[in-house]
């Protein structure tokens, strides 16, 4: 099956691990991902105000191009997932929204959220099937005991974001135990880690980062996984007194394949 | 009576933001799941009944609506579909537009960079802070 991919800015800079990875283990799997075409960044927030379009435009041209090659449009960094599944839905569902992004940037025919948008994980879960998953690990990672951090942007709100259950996930544990480990549950792994207010206010994001570690390795954690490079950043450089290794989910999954090396 | 402006600011607020107020019913809830509390002057709850009441000027001369992360734990957890994220961001986006309002400038950048900032972060807060 082909997909056509979609990486976003920060996974071609600061996260190309989170890329490289996925793609290294998609191939292995024979899921077929296909960059598109000068792709833009999705701006990284989603646009809540009504009268906002400028700001959903590149989401829709992504949105747009998938549509043509075949509809299904995976993503990978949690914040892309957010802003392209939401807006689609917003060319879906919202008439004002959609005729002014249409009258704006005049495609061929005019979108109207006909692509299916998957985040990396779903793509597994739902088009793989985690068994199938499970079947296609060479290196079990027995015994590793893993903290599924979620965040906000993938879970909520899950009206529209349909991934899972926003206050009891799941679809980062039963991932990590079709990879043979151990997911440790905590109560604040729903929790936000500060996002771009690391900007603003450190301390702020500190202070949220210090009760994600803390409550991870009161559990028994021995790393924590993430699918978002603002989240990472945070956990990893803003912690204070309790620190733990904290990876891209890419990274295990490559592993477990049996292609990090390669990757 | 509000004055003129402010209704006129409340108006705007209701309508980019698409929220009905009086769904609320002031349970509280957003503001106990928000982990922006401390940090926030007011709080979602507060959004939402200072909207309704029309004392917006009070919540633009504040730099609550700075203070929170986008989260949607309010609006997730809200029994009552209110979404006070939603108004928050107006109320930052009021803030914003105005010419010459910026919170972060593009100039105010560079002194931030760490090694391992991500792209992603820069974005947000531009797009947060900046219009
Ligand atoms: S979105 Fe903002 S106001 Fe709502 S819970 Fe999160 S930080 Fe608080
Ligand atoms: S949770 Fe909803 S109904 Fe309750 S106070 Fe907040 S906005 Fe109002």
């Amino acid at each position: 099956m082909n997909y056509s991919y979609y990486p976003g800015c920060t996974l071609k800079t600061k996260a190309k691990e989170l890329d490289r990875y996925a793609r290294s283990s998609a191939e292995k799997l024979g899921l077929h991902l296909e960059e598109l075409e000068d792709w833009q960044c999705c701006g990284a927030v989603y646009p809540q105000a009504e009268d906002e379009i400028a700001t959903k435009l590149s989401a829709v041209r992504a949105l747009a191009q998938a549509k043509e090659k075949g509809g299904k449009l995976v993503t990978l960094c949690s914040a892309c997932h957010h802003v392209i599944k939401r807006v689609n839905l917003d060319m879906q569902n919202n008439e004002y929204i959609r005729t002014r992004v249409n009258n704006y940037i005049a495609p061929d025919a005019p979108y109207a959220g006909e692509t299916q948008v998957l985040h990396y994980l779903e793509l597994l879960r739902d088009e793989l099937g985690f068994e199938q998953l499970k079947k296609s690990v060479v290196n079990p990672l027995k015994g590793r005991k893993i903290a599924a951090y979620y965040g906000c942007m993938l879970l909520r709100p899950a009206e529209e974001m349909g991934m899972d259950d926003p206050e009891n996930p799941k679809i980062l544990e039963d991932f990590l135990r079709a990879l043979g480990a151990e997911p440790v549950l905590y109560p604040y792994r729903n929790e936000c880690c500060g996002g771009y207010i690391a900007l603003e206010d450190k301390g702020q994001a500190r202070q949220n980062v210090d009760k994600i570690l803390h409550s991870a390795s009161l559990a028994g954690a021995e790393a924590v996984i993430t699918a978002c490079p603002l989240c990472l950043y945070n956990l990893a450089q803003n912690a204070g007194k309790e620190r733990l290794p904290v990876l891209y989910f890419t990274e295990l999954l490559a592993e477990a394949l049996g292609v990090k090396e390669e990757a | 009576m509000l004055h003129e402006n402010e209704r006129d600011l409340r108006e705007t607020i209701l309508r980019i933001s698409a929220v009905d107020v009086r769904k609320c019913m002031k349970c509280g809830k957003c503001s106990g799941s928000c982990p922006a509390y401390e940090q926030m002057e007011y709080h979602p709850h507060q959004f939402v009944a200072m909207v309704d009441n029309g004392d917006i000027q009070a919540l633009l001369d504040s730099d609550a609506s700075f203070k929170c992360l986008t989260c949607y734990a309010c609006t997730e957890r809200c029994p009552r579909d209110v979404r006070p994220a939603r108004l928050v961001e107006a109320v930052r986006l009021l803030k914003i537009r105005k010419q010459g309002q910026n919170h972060l400038k593009p100039d105010a950048i560079p002194a931030k960079l760490e090694a391992e900032l991500p792209q992603q972060a820069i974005v947000a807060a531009l797009r947060k802070y900046s219009k």
